[in-house]
């Protein structure tokens, strides 16, 4: 008995496991799919200032369309816009702020939204009545409203849009937090923590928050669509990131009216929106379906 | 006569589909139920009980199927039949009653209309014909006022009730067969008492045959005229009651009762036997006999070869057994029970309970009750708690949900504060002290292990981080190489390879959890461990391999144990003195022996004839209390246990809170029944002597 006793395993490191984990999205086809859509932007806009592109500000030769040879020999694949500048470059380039204030926002909307919610869920009482009527609140607010009245009151900057979309989404995610707190806080393992006297704030954030994960990786997968498409919309409306940088949004705004000759300087990067979103919501979908299994 | 079978199940197996493969559910199934006779399936957690169920029902779901084999209903294989012809038997001709009473009742539709759609669907009859079936069988199930519970939602009724609810429903329309799975598994004991005494009366009042499907070995004994005993998807001993209980062959069969706790047993002096190991997973099962690992007459060559068939045991024609050696057995030689354990010495008073009383106040915000004026309720959930318990003694508190067991359990690990009177741990008043307040050795001094193995280790963290943070936490060790080796002790005292401590909960058994859940527990050497029902969702022979595990490590710290619980076979065999509670009462207590035999009160008389046990050679008195429990919200006046009391005497029963009456120093009864009643009672449980034992010749 002694003898099994002594091996002392050295435990999985938590990337090991996190990889091992990660590896479980191969039974989804879908799930695969949608990641390897965004992994292609994400890889496009790591690799962006290495690429043989050309400059995304510099103007050219404009109304050029796909595939038409450059003065310099080389092509534009997806065409030039109107002010003549390379609409390959500026959509990889584009996909950069995208993916950086995306993430960051839905971070940022994640952090505060999961303390709201397991503090609502967790504490109860006051905590709760206070924290559920502010959510009600701003989500009785018009999204867009919400949106225009911060960034024109407070300006167009990065961390302005993060702001906004984390006073948009950090309600919903506080009830979905919440609702699984609720559930949570009834297991033997709370009380077992209880039992031994350990503080609220270790309660909720090591024992509740953990096991909250499941559903909220896929919320987070949905959200993280929602946000892009909130950032190319604020793009659109002007409220996006100050030029010249690339953005899609704007892309779109700039080059809608000339739709009806040079469609494609509008198409490209809506295109681009569409499948990054696309790829957000595939791999959530795919998530789900695999976490529904045993 | 020659009768024909109502259903037959021949050489059934029955499989899954799954991510991983075809996963073997049953294997080679046969099972014949004639006409008004009840049939029994046992096994434990896994062992395809259920699935035989819906393979019946034909309602295997979309990954489950019968491989080969045949089903015969009436003569005719059900097999063949359409889907139509299996909708007009299901319901109709084969009636299912599931453990979940009120999942089976729709939440949105009165009671009476959900009843008569049955009769309405399956044959030509009015509305108003239908109703009166219906109201007609809510009398035949004995609910109280029939109208108003056709009338009433099932979310209105109690969980008794509901189930009563469901019987009618599946008796409305004269089924051949009535499928139970686990029928009472969700019940109280008292109400479960009145649950199977009603199935027996209607198989014999309708002639109804019955499958009954259970882990129980006690409701079998009581319901079932023959038990198939299922192990692994096998069925491993089949035949009359009486041969399987008597008469047993199969090791895995004398393994089960050699782990209940029957009346008769002590964990001094004859501790239980658990079986080693644990089921194979259906894609792990062994070559040959699937017992064989966990066999103790295991024999190489013989076990692991070949697939064991039933055989027939000489002299029984029908008693059939799934083992190879079955007739070579030497039952002595596996008789490893002569273990006894040194029985302890119970030492001073640890825990002192005096007028511990806990009352919560519900605030309805109904305006209503707010123009009424009775906006705040008060729950009495504890009156007048007082007990003591010593130094490595095992206290037992018994009693059915909503009798306050948990409230108390709840005042003593400081969750909640009592409303008045005294909890003194070790000389100190924690009555009204939350656990936040407590200092770490007091709060390391009082642990609790919980009852749902599966809820008691966060599924977050590795098994040794949760040991580890207990041990930091209670301050027994800092430093993290001490914190370590701590770890590893404490699993070795629990009897699992350290290598455990790297895994996750979801890697572990239920029965492993619980293991963890006590070392838990103890990590702190504790001078007192509340378990709350630590076995109950625990298979048979886990139980007792936990129960012993608890007591010994009790045994070895010398730590006070104060065991919750409602199954009595359990508290008999493991305490030394019971409480039993009552609606936030204590209705008697005293030595284990002193409440197991008269004087009783009357609920201690009702619960002890309630328990199903699994031993044809015990007679028990048949007490069958009506109705069930009270709401805490709304106690009835004078003694809590009036309105159910197979006993009662009077007007003063009504109005008066009974004395609390003193029989031996430390056994006390709460009751107005006069000295003469309780001199003349007579126990409840009585063994006669066994005609023949476990013997082969």
């Amino acid at each position: 008995m002694t003898d099994i006793n002594q091996n002392d395993v050295a435990p999985p490191s938590a990337i090991a496991r996190m990889f091992k984990n990660f590896l479980l999205i191969r039974e989804s086809p879908i799930a695969m799919f949608g990641f390897a859509l965004i992994m292609m932007w994400v890889i496009l806009a790591i690799l962006a200032p290495v690429l043989p592109l050309y400059d995304p500000n510099t103007p050219l030769e404009p109304f050029k369309f796909p595939l038409s040879a450059a003065r310099d020999g080389g092509h534009y694949w997806l065409g030039t816009d109107h002010k003549g500048r390379d609409i390959l470059s500026r959509v990889i380039f584009g996909a950069q702020t995208v993916l950086v204030w995306a993430t960051l926002a839905t971070g940022v909307a994640y952090i505060v939204g999961m303390f709201m919610g397991v503090v609502a869920g967790y504490l109860g009482g006051w905590w709760d009545e206070v924290i559920s009527f502010v959510s009600n609140v701003l989500l009785s607010f018009p999204v867009i409203v919400l949106y225009i009245i911060i960034i024109t009151y407070l300006g167009a900057t990065g961390f302005n849009i993060v702001l906004a979309v984390t006073f948009a989404s950090a309600p919903g995610i506080m009830r979905i937090v919440r609702g699984l707190v609720l559930d949570l806080r009834t297991r033997d393992y709370i009380f077992a923590a209880q039992t031994r006297g350990e503080s609220p704030m270790y309660i909720m954030l090591v024992e509740l928050l953990p096991n909250a994960r499941g559903p909220l990786i896929v919320d987070a997968c949905l959200r993280l669509g929602y946000t892009t498409i909130t950032i190319a919309m604020l793009g659109y409306l002007g409220l996006g990131l100050p030029p010249p940088d690339p953005d899609w949004g704007k892309m779109i705004a700039e080059t809608q009216p000339l739709g009806s000759f040079a469609g494609h300087m509008a198409v490209v990067p809506a295109a681009a929106i569409s499948s990054l979103v696309l790829g957000f919501n595939l791999l959530a979908d795919g998530l789900r379906e695999i976490s529904m299994r045993d | 006569m020659e009768q024909t079978p109502i259903l037959e199940c021949r050489n059934l197996c029955i499989s899954y589909a799954t991510r991983g493969g075809e996963i073997p559910a049953v294997i080679d199934f046969n099972m014949t139920v004639m006409p008004g006779q009840g049939v029994g399936i046992v096994g434990e957690s896994g062992c395809g009980k259920s699935t035989v169920a819906l393979a019946i029902m034909q309602y295997l779901g979309s990954n489950g199927y019968i491989k080969s084999g045949e089903i015969f209903f009436h003569g005719r294989d059900m097999r063949t039949m359409s889907e139509e012809e299996l909708r007009s038997i299901r319901g109709s001709k084969i009636a299912m009653i599931y453990q979940e009473p009120m999942a089976s009742l729709n939440p949105s539709m009165k009671i009476g209309e959900q009843l008569a759609e049955v009769p309405l669907f399956h044959e030509d009859v009015t509305r108003a014909e239908a109703m009166q079936r219906a109201l007609e069988l809510l009398e035949a199930v004995k609910l109280p006022d029939p109208k108003r519970i056709m009338d009433a939602y099932p979310h209105q009724i109690s969980g008794g009730q509901q189930q009563r609810v469901v019987i009618a429903m599946a008796l409305l329309s004269k089924p051949d067969l009535l499928l139970l799975d686990e029928p009472t598994t969700a019940l109280d004991v008292t109400v479960e008492r009145g649950i199977v005494e009603l199935v027996k009366e209607i198989s014999a009042e309708f002639g109804t045959s019955m499958i009954y499907i259970s882990h129980n070995l006690g409701l079998i004994l009581d319901t079932c005229d023959r038990v198939t005993v299922m192990y692994s998807g096998e069925a491993v001993e089949d035949g009359t009651v009486n041969e399987v209980f008597d008469d047993m062959y199969h090791p895995y069969t004398s393994g089960l009762f050699a782990s209940i706790p029957l009346p008769g047993a002590d964990k001094n002096e004859r501790p239980l036997v658990p079986i080693p190991g644990q089921l194979p997973l259906p894609h792990q099962r062994p070559r040959g006999c699937f017992f064989g690992p966990r066999c103790a007459f295991f024999k190489d060559g013989t076990c692991n070869t070949d697939k064991v068939n039933m055989r027939s045991v000489t002299g029984q024609e029908g008693h059939t057994v799934r083992c190879a050696r079955f007739e070579d057995i030497d039952w002595s030689e596996g008789d490893h029970a002569a273990v006894t354990v040194k029985s302890v010495k119970s030492g001073k008073v640890v825990l002192k309970v005096r007028n511990m009383k806990k009352y919560y106040e519900i605030r309805s915000s109904s305006i209503l009750s707010m123009i009424r004026g009775d906006a705040v309720k008060t729950v009495k959930a504890n009156e007048n708690i007082n007990f003591d318990a010593r130094e490595a003694e095992t206290v037992a508190i018994v009693g059915e949900s909503g009798c306050g067991k948990s409230t108390f359990a709840k005042v003593l690990m400081g969750l909640e504060e009592a409303t008045d009177g005294e909890v003194i741990l070790n000389g100190e008043d924690l009555a009204h002290v939350s656990v936040q307040k407590r200092k770490a050795r007091t709060v390391g001094h009082l642990q609790m292990v919980f009852q749902n193995p599966f809820d008691t280790l966060n599924p977050s963290h590795s098994v040794g981080s949760q040991i580890a943070r207990v041990i930091r936490k209670f301050g027994v060790e800092k430093d993290p190489e001490k914190v370590r080796a701590k770890v590893n002790e404490l699993l070795d005292l629990v009897k699992l390879p350290r290598d455990f401590a790297h895994r996750r909960p979801r890697q572990l058994s239920g029965g492993q959890k619980q293991r963890i859940g006590i070392a838990r527990a103890f990590a702190g050497n504790p001078a007192l461990v509340v378990a709350d029902e630590p076995v109950s969702a625990l298979d048979v022979s886990v139980q007792a391999a936990v129960t012993g595990l608890l007591t010994e490590i009790q045994n070895d710290l010398r730590s006070t144990l104060l065991f919750i619980s409602h199954d009595l076979s359990v508290v008999r065999y493991l305490s030394d003195r019971v409480v039993v509670m009552y609606l936030g009462h204590i209705v008697e207590q005293g030595t284990t022996d002193e409440v197991f035999s008269p004087p009783y009160h009357p609920y201690t008389e009702a619960l002890l004839s309630a328990v199903p046990i699994a031993d044809t050679s015990v007679e028990q008195k048949q007490i069958i209390l009506e109705g069930d429990i009270p709401s805490a919200v709304n106690p009835p006046p004078g003694c809590p246990f009036q309105t159910r009391c197979q006993r009662k005497i009077g007007s003063i029963c009504e109005t008066e809170l009974p004395p609390m009456k003193e029989f031996k120093p430390g056994h006390h009864i709460l009751c107005h029944l006069d000295e003469d009643v309780f001199a003349d009672m007579e126990p409840v449980i009585v063994m006669h002597e066994k005609g023949e034992a476990v013997t082969v010749s």
